[in-house]
């Protein structure tokens, strides 16, 4: 193989294929051939390179240099001037607070434990996985390792679930180990549906090998001996590039017979999803895996002793599962050093809305509010202010500029009554209306509440019909008590935490943003939603 | 197994072909109904019976499953396939508006098909490119920044014959 002097690494994530990422590939490979620069620049395709809303990203290397929006008629420019003659193509470089030479820039404060190989490696190429030190971890446990020192490393590490739970991973394991029965199962849910969360999407396709690394683990320490990626059925790419990663590590004997010699078997499926947002939610996941509607189950028994089939069946997050290989390696005691002592570790979020650097970035546990919408985040557009952050996704909670100094973990959020969730963190100025984006959540809710219990199905609809006449100016005195009351119900009778979770947004938003509901109702005019309304019209 | 592999026979041979890509037990239930409207762009109700019989799951059970997921589709789509995005960032930019006018364009409602059998219009969540809202795509191709004068000119091509 030869050393190329050059690489353009292109970040190829769902976002960048609308964007048209495959035409601007073929360009540069073309733009190369023509310039006669085969073979001293290397193409890669990598997973996603963390910038949202720019289109086509890439980075060329050795400078460092990242190029935002490229469109196919880009390209010959960029070989022209930056590959040929070495002069950067100013207009499409990535602004401010993006990196000019070292690649650690753009990282800024972030720690990268699961993002580490994400946009550095070929998530194609199993070598690129093994040589940035993927499969060191499953080989140490399966030779050095009993499955209960596995499970006692898990533990004292302190990880905790990534799907918004919060709950001990190592605890869990054990309960799975524990319960009897031969035949277990990992499942790994991938069914990421929260509006404005992408971050399990962007591990699946940035580094599909750390996840595989991860559910073999899981395997061997509670005896299970086939595992299930269940992954949103619209994430075609996630898909393919898992498939793939799968039949690599088949064929190197990382997936099957006896791995690595140990005595070890497991292995993986893929199902992808059919399009319901409570498939997230474990018990449906597993209702759909089984061929059935995804509706949940009652709670107890709980999936550790009565899962998949009725088998003790452990369900992790990708993120979860994407910590376990560095824990590992690397050990519990160096994973205890980075985030809090309750909540070790790192969070990767998903930042968007009205900030500069909307994108994806990992941050240790217990980073204040602050530091990521403004350090992180850049703050929100020259001009404009602050008004509120929403904090895990539609089920999540309305912050105000006032607790912008809370720690980003578990028990600090709890504290607030607000919660981690997926880590979706949206941020909004002036322009946005408090009273419209809760709207905006509550008829996500009532399309994707599954319609099995009362409380949800008919404490949605009712909630959407509620706010909608607060937008119009048509509500009463009783409309927001009422509104408390429907979420109240919802929590303590619904099934799931779909609709329990309901209440979240719904309580926050009339807390901390009680005038502008109040406002809406007394008719004063909002120029939002007028809008709306003209547009409706 | 040797005789409900038996009665994947009784099936017509392109669907046999489908069927048997899984095993005969219910947890095929949601990989065949996606194998068959991979193949023919939705699931014909005959189909759903051949799952349910060689599945053996009850047809209530099938089409229950069928009509639960956002994804399956029981009656044919349209030549094009319009989604049009409705998640937070395209309503706060007027894709209300957007599928408005559309619905007027083609003359249907959210899930049908034109008479022409040219489109078929969809609403979803989230394309997942909410810079470039309102978004809309037409069988593989995104539109972005969409108007009301912007969806004309995309629709006047497709119904120029572009494919």
């Amino acid at each position: 193989m030869r050393i190329a002097r050059a690489h353009v690494l292109v970040g190829v994530d769902e976002e960048a294929r609308l964007a048209g990422v495959d035409r601007v590939l073929s360009a540069f490979r073309e733009a190369i051939r023509n310039a006669g620069l085969e073979g001293e620049v290397q193409v890669v395709e990598t997973g996603t390179l963390g910038v949202s809303g720019r289109g086509v990203v890439l980075v060329v290397y050795p400078e460092g240099v990242y190029y935002a929006g490229v469109t196919p008629e880009d390209v010959p420019v960029i070989v022209e001037e930056h590959l040929l003659k070495g002069r950067p193509v100013e207009r499409l470089r990535l602004p401010a607070a993006v990196p000019q030479t070292e690649p650690r820039q753009v990282l800024g404060r972030q720690v990268r434990v699961v993002l580490r190989n994400c946009g550095v490696i070929d998530p194609e190429e199993i070598e690129e996985y093994i040589a940035a030190g993927g499969y060191e971890a499953l080989g140490k446990a399966l030779t050095e390792m009993s499955p209960d020192e596995v499970i006692e490393e898990i533990k004292r590490s302190g990880l905790r679930g990534r799907g918004g739970a919060g709950f001990p991973t190592g605890v869990k394991w054990e309960a799975v180990r524990r319960a009897s029965g031969q035949e277990k199962y990992v499942i790994c849910n991938a069914d990421e549906g929260e509006p404005g969360t992408f971050k399990d999407r962007l591990i699946l396709e940035g580094d599909p090998h750390k996840l595989i690394e991860g559910m073999i683990i899981a395997g061997y320490a509670v005896g299970a001996r086939k595992g299930y990626v269940y992954i949103r059925g619209e994430y075609q790419l996630s898909i393919a590039r898992m498939q793939k990663a799968i039949s690599q590590a088949r064929e190197y004997g990382l997936l099957g017979d006896d791995i690595l010699g140990s005595g070890f078997s497991f292995d993986l499926e893929v199902r992808p999803g059919a399009g319901a947002y409570v498939c997230g939610e474990e018990t449906s996941l597993i209702e759909s895996l089984e061929g059935k509607r995804g509706w949940p189950r009652i709670r107890p028994p709980y999936p550790v002793t009565c899962g998949l089939w009725g088998k003790p069946t452990v369900v992790n997050n990708v993120e979860t599962l994407a910590n376990v290989p560095e824990i590992l390696r690397q050990g519990a005691d160096w994973y205890r050093t980075l985030g809090t002592p309750t909540c070790p570790g790192t969070k990767v979020y998903t930042l968007l809305g009205h900030v500069r650097y909307p994108g994806l970035v990992e941050v240790e546990m217990g980073t204040p509010l602050r530091t990521l919408v403004y350090e992180l985040g850049g703050g929100v557009p020259e001009g404009r202010t602050l008004k509120a952050v929403l904090v895990g996704g539609a089920a999540g909670a309305f912050l105000s500029p006032q607790d912008l100094d809370v720690r980003m973990d578990f028990d600090s959020l709890r504290e607030m009554a607000a919660a981690l969730g997926s880590g979706a963190v949206l941020v909004m100025d002036e322009s946005a209306c408090i009273v419209d984006m809760l709207a905006s959540v509550l008829r996500f809710f009532r399309h994707e509440s599954c319609g099995q219990c009362t409380p949800c199905r008919a404490g949605t609809d009712a909630l959407v019909r509620l706010i909608e006449a607060v937008r119009r100016g048509e509500g009463d005195g009783r409309t927001l008590g009422l509104m408390t009351e429907i979420v109240e119900t919802m929590r303590l009778a619904s099934l799931c935490p779909l609709g329990q979770s309901v209440a979240l947004p719904v309580t926050t938003a009339l807390t901390h943003f009680r005038d502008e509901f109040e406002a809406h109702l007394a008719g004063e005019p909002c120029p939002r939603c007028h809008k709306l309304e003209r547009a409706l019209r | 197994m040797a005789k409900r592999a038996l009665k994947a026979k009784k099936e017509k041979p392109q669907w046999k072909q489908i069927l048997q890509k899984h095993p005969p037990v219910p947890e095929s239930v949601i990989p065949l109904l996606q194998a068959f409207q991979e193949r023919y762009g939705y699931i014909p109700p005959e189909a759903v019976r051949a799952v349910a019989r060689y599945t053996r799951t009850p047809l209530s059970q099938v089409y229950g499953v069928a009509t639960f997921y956002a994804q399956f589709r029981l009656r044919p789509r349209g030549k094009h396939l319009i989604r049009l995005c409705q998640g937070t960032a395209c309503h706060v930019l007027g894709a209300d508006a957007i599928l408005n006018h559309l619905k007027e364009r083609l003359g249907v409602e959210e899930g049908e098909t034109t008479p022409d059998g040219l489109f078929t219009l969809e609403v979803v969540r989230c394309l997942g490119c909410c810079s470039l809202a309102p978004v809309m795509m037409v069988d593989e191709e995104t539109y972005g920044r969409l108007t009301p004068r912007a969806v004309d000119k995309v629709l006047a091509e497709y119904r120029k014959g572009k494919t």
